[in-house]
């Protein structure tokens, strides 16, 4: 349903932009109809830069994105928005706190939609019950009188209530209470099902990425390093920097120890040009790393890793 | 009553705001007796009036005799020149709180202006906009107001406020313009924009109304500056060729050795009038600044 084509973003700083910075570098994935694709990495590896890009939020500096085979900028904003949609992270700051939460509603009818008043009140709140609220508790009130996790299922009603096929959803459970977290995910699991919602899901977090996910997508610093079906990549990782995650990940019945040598980050070296990207940071670099185009190659059917020591 | 205070709990804040109340008193005060000052200086001067025959009061008539000390006649008495010092603060008030709302309301219009396009449009229209908010900023701005000012052969009321206001923008501009960044990052201005709300709509539905407050913040604190730069440039013999204002009085009063010649009446009530208004005005600026911001608010 999403292609993503070779995306590349820069964002340019310093005086008159003469400096730039490589957030998404050459990324290609794809996204199926209800598929829900994690995709994975730590700040700054360029991940909720490419759910901007997604929502048209900003422009790629080159690749294409398609949706439904058609590059994304050749739809009308009003056609786009009907079936694209996007929850952010901070359910706090998406809603304007001088207006009640009613207004991202509004917007949506006035701007979307266009329904009488009657039939799209009814459907709002019909979704806000989808989603496990009453509408009563929403409705009226303003963004400070409600919790963040009724906030951002607001925000995942207001995407139903348009009918969106596809969703970013940038690090939507980060900001929710450890309770409320598996609610969230669960209401994004029934929808793939019942609907068919395609979802990108933005995390940093490996097991919440593991838990609903169809496929996963590993991003270091703009690049995907892993990538495949979720079960493939959790149980036979490939990348060092994948495997690292995943023996990162705090986990029940396990203890604070004093960290290996092979994961400390060796300073100084931390910005090493061209080769992989991952080189300074790397327990099993070698020499052959520093020429490394930084390719995918499949390892098995739906699994590919980036790693020039792959096969060797 | 009750439920509208608690839907606009800023108000109700504000009016609670022993700060914000106590200094909003004092310029109320002082706007009042601008206002009705003519007025209050008919009552003093009756006499006058009765014995001249002339109708209006003119605070550069010489009408008292000269270094007379407060009295019923002349209720903060006389300067050296005969002249009523009570008319002259009157009149030099109405003056000073007009540069403030002239030139303080300039400098925050262009300041607001600058800032939003250059924060919102971001790009090279930011980098210039920028770097002629810089400029205005490293150049000094009593060095300009002198040369610009002794130019002028004529000088009002109206042109040094115009002066003071277009020369004094460029930190409301930097201010306004931070402000703007960090408000269009936000989330809510990203969901307006995936609701297809088009972009004028998202500048004045979602993000001005959200720096109303700050906005009124930045208009008192040029007030009192503008203020204080009439002053000074009253002080140094730039001011208003004609009529009166608290920053000549105090010009005057020095160049004819009124300290030395212990005539307190003259000096000291423009100072204090001058002083107390820009404290009250920062004060009246704390309180918003409590009332606004929730996390400085008294509980």
């Amino acid at each position: 349903m999403i292609r993503l084509e070779n995306l590349t973003k820069i964002y340019s700083t310093g005086v008159v932009g003469r400096r730039g910075i490589v957030a998404v570098d050459s990324v290609s994935f794809k996204i199926k109809i209800g598929e829900i694709v994690s995709l994975v990495g730590e700040s700054g590896s360029g991940k909720t830069t490419i759910g901007k890009l997604i929502l048209r939020l900003i422009k790629p500096t080159s690749g294409k994105i398609y949706f439904l085979d058609r590059e994304i900028s050749s739809y009308k904003p009003l056609e786009y928005y009907r079936n694209v949609q996007g929850v952010f992270q901070d359910p706090f700051s998406s809603f304007n706190p001088i207006y009640k939460v009613d207004r991202i509603f509004e917007n949506v009818n006035r701007y979307l939609l266009n329904l009488p008043r009657s039939e799209f009140w009814g459907k709002v709140e019909e979704s806000l019950k989808s989603v496990g609220l009453n509408p009563r508790d929403v409705l009226g009130k303003y963004p400070h009188q409600m919790s963040g996790g009724q906030l951002q299922r607001t925000l995942i009603a207001r995407a139903l209530v348009i009918g969106a096929k596809f969703l970013v959803a940038d690090e939507i459970i980060s900001m929710l209470d450890a309770s409320t977290r598996v609610d969230v995910l669960n209401i994004l699991g029934d929808l793939r099902d019942s609907i068919g919602l395609g979802i990108l899901f933005v995390t940093h977090d490996l097991s919440l990425g593991y838990y609903i996910s169809d496929t996963t997508v590993i991003m270091y610093r703009g690049s995907v390093v892993e990538m495949g079906d979720t079960e493939k990549v959790f149980k036979n990782p490939v990348h060092p920097y994948t495997k690292m995650l995943l023996e990162a990940v705090p986990t029940f019945k396990k203890k604070w120890e004093p960290s290996k040598e092979m994961f400390k980050i060796e300073s100084g070296s931390l910005i090493f040009r061209g080769g992989c990207k991952y080189y300074s940071r790397c327990p099993f670099r070698r020499d052959v790393c520093k020429e490394f185009d930084g390719n995918l190659s499949e390892v098995e059917e739906n699994h590919w890793a980036a790693c020039a020591l792959f096969g060797r | 009553m009750k439920e509208w205070l608690k839907k606009h709990d800023t108000i109700y804040f504000m009016l609670t705001n022993k700060r914000f109340v106590g200094g909003m008193i004092f310029i109320v005060a002082m706007v009042l007796i601008a206002i009705l000052g003519p007025w209050l200086a008919r009552l003093e001067l009756n006499w006058y009036l009765e014995e001249s025959g002339t109708k209006n009061l003119d605070p550069t008539a010489n009408i008292g005799i000269p270094y007379s000390p407060p009295s019923s006649r002349h209720w903060l008495g006389t300067n050296s020149f005969g002249q009523d010092v009570f008319m002259q603060l009157v009149f030099g008030l109405r003056s000073s709180l007009l540069i403030g709302i002239i030139g303080g309301g300039l400098a925050t219009l262009i300041g607001l202006i600058v800032g939003f396009v250059s924060g919102y449009s971001g790009g090279m229209m930011d980098e210039l906009l920028m770097m002629l908010t810089n400029i205005m900023l490293v150049i000094p701005t009593m060095a300009v107001l002198i040369i610009i000012a002794a130019y002028l052969p004529y000088r009002g009321v109206l042109i040094e406020s115009i002066i003071i206001g277009l020369t004094g923008w460029p930190w409301t501009a930097r201010a306004v313009r931070s402000e703007t960044l960090s408000l269009k990052s936000r989330d809510f201005v990203h969901l307006a924009r995936i609701s297809a709300v088009k972009p004028l709509r998202i500048i004045f539905g979602e993000i001005a109304p959200n720096m109303l407050s700050y906005v009124f913040m930045v208009f008192i604190l040029q007030f009192g500056g503008s203020i204080l730069a009439a002053v000074g440039l009253d002080f140094i013999g730039l001011g208003p060729t004609r009529g009166t204002s608290l920053g000549l009085m105090l010009q005057q009063a020095v160049l004819w050795n009124a300290i030395q010649l212990g005539m307190w009446w003259w000096i000291i009530p423009p100072g204090a009038i001058i002083t107390a208004i820009v404290a009250a005005l920062y004060t009246v600026n704390t309180g918003l600044d409590e009332a606004f911001n929730p996390k400085l608010r008294e509980m």
